[in-house]
C-alpha cells in the first residue's frame, strides 16, 4: 500500500465508509485512515465484535445495521489503515499521521474529513470526580466490552443519547437511580413550528415517542426541568445535588453519574485549516461552512458526517456519498446518471426530523458555576476564567495566554466552548463574535519519538 | 484629546518596555498595537534569558539587562516567572570543548565573566539523564528563562500603572511628519506626537518605509514545541553546539523545545505555518540529548514572526527623519534585552544622545557595509 492516493478520507464511520464505497464504485481508489482498530465510527463502534444475544438485542436494530455496513466496506477493496491518527494537515495537501508509534506524511489532492462529533463538555461542580463520566463514554464501554456499572447510575442532561443509553442499559439488566432531565420545559411548543416540515421524518420521531413510552412503562424515575446539578465527594462521587422546578434542593447518594448535553462537530482540523465557520444557535456550536458538495471554504477540503453539523448516521452516509461525488467531479470525473439525485433525496429524508430534535433539546445556556472546573488539563475554574476576562478584557486566545486554559493535552476540546460561553456572557457579545481558540498543531498529541521517526524518513505503511 | 509626548508603534515587549521607562521619566506615551499586546514574536517567545554565546557587540547592553532580570520585580512588580537556573550549550567532542574554551577566554579578557566551561560530572549533575555522549558544556550560571505570558502581563500592567495609554487593534497604516508632529494614521483615527518610536518587530522596515527610509530587514518564524507536563528534573536551559535545539523544562513541568528551527510565515496576514519535517529534526535532537523524553507527548507547536537583520543584531537608533527612533530586528534573541533596551531607548529619546550600549545598532551600518562592498 505504498502507492499514492489522490484522495484521503479521515474517519471510517458512516460518512467515511459511505464516501469510500461511493468513490470505489466510481472506479477511484481513496485511502481511508481511522484512529480505531475497527471501522464503524462511534455509532457502530466494535459492531464486528462477538457478543451475547442479550447485549446484541439491547443495542438495538440501528446498531445491528452497522455490522452489515462494516462488512460491505471491508469487501469493497478500499485501502484502509486502522489505528492511524491524523495530527496535522497542511494546505495543498500534505497530511501528517502516526501509526504504530511512528509518524509519516502523505500528499494528496483532496481530503475528506469524516471525523464526526464530540460530546459537548458539561462543566458542573464535581464533574472531574472519579465516578462521573459522559453518557457517550459509558455507551462505548457497553458497545466494546458489554460493561455496565454494577451500582444504579444517575444520568443527567438532555438529548436523545441519554434516552437511548438508558434503554440499552435497562435491557442488559443495569439499574438507573434517576434521570435528571435538564431539558427546558415547553419542548412541544418549541417543536410545533417545525412539525409540518418534519412529516417526512416522522419515522424517527415516532421511534423516539416509542422509547419514551417504554421508559415510562419500565418505571424510570424521570425528574424534569432539573437544574444546578453538582457532584459531591472527596476521593470520588458520593452524592449528587440538584434543584427541581419547585425550587427544592435535593441531595441523594450516588456512585456513578453520567452527563450528556448533546454533541458538537469536531472542528479542530477545520479551524486549524482556517476554514470559514458559522455559529449555529440551534445546536450551540460552530459549524464549518460547506457548499452543496460538502467542500469547505478551502479548495479540495471536504467535510461529511456530523462534523458538518449534527444530523445522525443516515444523514452522515448521505453526506458521505454526496461529498464523494463532489470530489470525483472536482477531480474531473463524470458522475453516473442518477447518483446525485438519489444521494440528495436520502439526505433530505434523513434531515427532515432534525429541526424538531434541535428544538426539543436546545443547547444549555445557563450560567456555569464559578467553582466548576472548566479546563481539566490545567485545573482552572469558571471563576478564574471570569476573573481573567475582567482583568484583561481579551478574547479566547488572550485568556488562554494569561491563564494557560486550553494549553493542555486536550488542546481546548474540553474547555473551548465553555470559555466561549463565559466570555460572551462577560462581555455581552454573541457567541459567534466571541470566537474560539486559535488551534495550534498537532491536532492530536504526538510523542517526540514518533515525530523523530518522520525525520528518519521511514517508509510509510 | 491632547497629544502624547511620544507614540510607539508596536505593542511587543520592546515597545512596552520603552513605554514604561519613558513614562517613569515623566513622558506621556501612547502605544499603538495592530492586533493585541504580544501577538507576534513576544507572545511566541521561548523567553530565554541568555547571555551565553551572545554576540560581543550586544554584551554591554545584555550585561545590564541581566542585572535587571535578577531584580525584575523591582521594575515591573512581578518576577515574570524568571528563574536563574543557568543556560548550557553541550559539547560532544574535545574539539568543541577546545573551541568553547578559547571563545570564553577571549570573553574573559574583554571583561565578561558570565560563562565558564564545565566538565562531564558537573554537566550530569545539572542535567540528570543527559545522554553520556555529551562530555562537557559552556555554562552561564546566572542565565535562565522567564514565562513569556507572565512577562507580557507584567510589562503591560506596569506600563499602564505608569500612565501609558495602550491602544490595541490599531494597525498603523501611515506615519508622516506634519507641523513638528508625527501623525500615525490607523483605521478610525490619527494619533500625533512630537516623537515616535518604531518598535514594530518584523514590520519595522515597513514602518520605516512609510517615512521614506529603507532599512534591509527580513523575517523569521522560529517554531516551538511544548509537551504535556512531566516530573520536574531539569532546571537549566540546554542547547547543543552546532544544532538547532533549545531544551528546557518550564516550572509547570512541560518541556519547551525550540532553538531556531524555522517555519514559514506571511507578513501580510501575520500567520505562520509549521514545517513538521523541520520540527522532526528538533524532536530527534531532543531525544538524542535526553533519551528518556522520547515518550513525552507534544501538545502544541507554534511560531511567531520576528524581524531579522543581516548581521542578526537589532536596529536601535535615531531615524533619518527628526523625532523618530527605531527599535526592531532583534533577530530572535531580543527577549533578554527587554529591560535594558527599554531604559536605553528612553534615554536616547529624551536626551537625543545615543548611549554607548546602543552604538553598535545604528541602521546606517548596513548602507556603510553596502558602500564598502
Amino acid at each position: 500500500m505504498t502507492s499514492e492516493h489522490d484522495i484521503l478520507i479521515v474517519g471510517a464511520g458512516p460518512a467515511g465508509m459511505a464516501a469510500a464505497m461511493q468513490l470505489a464504485g466510481l472506479g477511484l481508489s481513496p485511502l481511508v485512515i481511522d484512529e480505531q482498530p475497527m471501522p464503524g465510527g462511534q455509532i457502530w463502534r466494535a459492531s464486528e465484535g462477538a457478543r451475547p444475544d442479550a447485549v446484541r438485542r439491547a443495542l438495538g436494530p440501528d446498531y445491528a445495521q452497522g455490522a452489515g455496513r462494516v462488512a460491505e466496506f471491508r469487501n469493497s477493496g478500499v485501502d484502509y489503515l486502522p489505528g492511524t491518527r491524523m495530527w496535522h494537515l497542511e494546505p495543498g495537501f500534505q497530511v501528517f499521521m502516526s501509526r504504530d508509534g511512528a509518524a509519516f506524511s502523505r500528499s494528496c489532492r483532496a481530503v475528506l474529513l469524516a471525523t464526526g462529533a464530540q460530546e459537548r463538555p458539561v462543566p458542573l461542580p464535581g464533574w472531574t470526580l472519579p465516578g462521573v463520566m459522559t453518557v457517550g463514554a459509558a455507551q462505548i464501554l457497553l458497545k466494546t466490552s458489554a460493561q455496565i456499572p454494577d451500582q444504579p447510575v444517575w444520568i443527567a442532561g438532555s438529548g436523545p443519547l441519554p434516552l437511548l443509553y438508558i434503554r440499552q442499559l435497562l435491557a442488559v439488566g443495569g439499574k438507573v437511580a434517576g434521570y435528571l432531565d435538564t431539558t427546558p420545559r415547553g419542548g412541544a411548543g418549541r417543536a410545533l413550528p417545525h412539525a409540518a416540515a418534519a412529516w417526512r421524518g416522522r419515522g424517527d420521531l415516532l421511534k423516539g415517542l416509542k422509547w419514551l413510552r417504554e421508559l415510562r412503562r419500565a418505571g424510570l424515575r424521570w425528574l424534569r426541568g432539573v437544574g444546578d446539578i453538582r457532584a459531591l465527594g472527596e476521593e470520588r462521587i458520593e452524592a449528587v445535588c440538584y434543584t427541581t422546578p419547585d425550587g427544592q434542593l435535593h441531595r441523594e447518594p450516588a456512585s456513578v453519574l453520567l452527563l450528556h448535553e448533546g454533541v458538537v462537530p469536531s472542528i479542530h482540523a477545520t479551524l486549524a485549516m482556517n476554514c470559514d465557520h458559522l455559529w449555529s444557535d440551534a445546536q450551540g456550536c460552530f459549524v464549518p461552512q460547506v457548499d452543496a458538495w460538502g467542500m469547505t471554504s478551502v479548495e479540495g477540503l471536504y467535510l461529511a458526517g456530523d462534523g458538518a453539523g449534527i444530523a445522525g448516521a443516515p444523514a452522515a452516509e448521505a453526506r458521505g456519498r454526496i461529498a464523494a461525488l463532489g470530489i470525483a467531479q472536482w477531480l474531473g470525473h463524470r458522475l453516473p446518471e442518477g447518483a446525485e439525485p438519489a444521494a440528495r433525496a436520502a439526505l433530505a429524508r434523513a434531515l427532515a426530523s432534525r429541526p424538531v430534535i434541535d428544538a426539543l433539546y436546545p443547547p444549555p445556556d445557563d450560567d456555569i458555576a464559578d467553582e466548576a472546573v472548566v479546563c481539566r488539563c490545567e485545573e482552572l475554574t469558571a471563576g478564574e476564567i471570569r476573573a481573567a476576562a475582567r482583568l484583561h478584557r481579551g478574547g479566547p486566545n488572550q485568556v488562554k495566554a494569561y491563564t494557560r486554559c486550553g494549553m493542555g493535552p486536550c488542546q481546548g476540546r474540553q474547555c473551548g466552548y465553555s470559555v466561549n460561553r463565559l466570555l460572551a456572557a462577560e462581555y455581552g457579545k454573541s457567541r459567534a463574535e466571541t470566537g474560539f481558540f486559535r488551534i495550534r498543531p498537532p491536532l492530536k498529541p504526538v510523542r517526540l519519538g514518533e515525530l523523530a521517526a518522520l525525520q528518519e524518513g521511514r517508509e510509510a505503511p | 484629546m491632547t497629544n502624547p509626548d511620544i507614540l510607539i508603534v508596536g505593542g511587543g515587549l520592546h515597545g512596552l518596555s520603552a513605554a514604561l521607562h519613558l513614562a517613569r521619566c515623566g513622558a506621556s506615551v501612547t502605544v499603538l498595537e495592530g492586533e493585541f499586546v504580544g501577538r507576534h514574536a513576544s507572545g511566541a517567545s521561548a523567553a530565554g534569558v541568555r547571555t551565553l554565546g551572545r554576540n560581543p557587540l550586544e554584551m554591554p547592553l545584555s550585561t545590564i539587562s541581566m542585572d535587571m532580570w535578577h531584580d525584575i520585580a523591582e521594575l515591573v512588580g512581578d518576577d515574570c516567572g524568571f528563574h536563574a537556573h543557568g543556560q548550557l550549550r553541550v559539547a560532544e567532542t574535545d574539539a568543541q570543548i577546545a573551541a568553547e574554551t578559547q571563545r570564553i577566554a577571549r570573553l574573559t579578557a574583554a571583561g565578561y565573566d558570565n560563562e565558564t566551561v564545565i566538565g562531564q560530572d558537573q554537566l550530569r549533575a545539572l542535567v540528570p539523564g543527559i545522554n553520556p555522549k555529551f562530555i562537557g558544556a559552556a555554562y552561564a550560571a546566572r542565565d535562565g528563562a522567564a514565562d513569556p505570558h507572565r512577562t507580557l502581563v507584567a510589562f503591560r500592567a506596569a506600563a499602564l500603572r505608569a500612565g501609558v495609554t495602550i491602544r490595541e487593534g490599531a494597525p498603523v497604516t501611515g506615519l508622516c511628519r506634519r507641523g513638528g508632529l508625527w501623525a500615525a494614521t490607523m483605521p478610525g483615527g490619527t494619533v500625533s506626537a512630537p516623537q515616535a518610536i518604531n518598535a514594530a518587530g518584523a514590520w519595522g522596515a515597513r514602518i520605516a518605509a512609510l517615512t521614506g527610509e529603507n532599512i534591509p530587514l527580513s523575517a523569521k518564524a522560529s517554531m516551538m514545541m511544548v509537551t504535556e507536563r512531566l516530573a520536574r528534573t531539569i532546571r537549566p536551559v540546554v542547547g547543543i553546539i552546532g544544532r538547532s535545539l533549545s531544551f528546557k523544562q518550564s516550572s509547570q513541568g512541560t518541556l519547551v523545545l525550540g532553538g531556531g528551527i524555522q517555519g514559514r510565515y506571511d507578513l501580510d496576514s501575520g500567520r505562520t505555518f509549521m514545517d513538521f519535517h523541520a520540527l522532526a529534526r528538533g524532536a530527534m535532537a531532543a531525544t538524542e540529548l535526553m533519551p528518556s523524553v522520547s515518550g513525552a507527548r507534544i501538545t502544541r507547536c507554534w511560531s511567531g514572526i520576528e524581524g531579522k537583520t543581516q548581521d542578526l543584531l537589532p536596529v536601535i537608533c535615531p531615524a533619518r527623519a527628526e523625532g523618530l527612533f527605531h527599535a526592531f530586528g532583534f533577530s530572535g534573541h531580543g527577549f533578554q534585552l527587554v529591560p535594558a533596551a527599554g531604559a536605553a531607548i528612553a534615554e536616547m529619546v529624551i536626551t537625543g544622545i545615543v548611549p554607548p550600549t546602543l552604538q553598535p545598532f545604528a541602521a546606517d551600518r548596513f548602507s556603510q557595509e553596502g558602500a564598502a562592498a
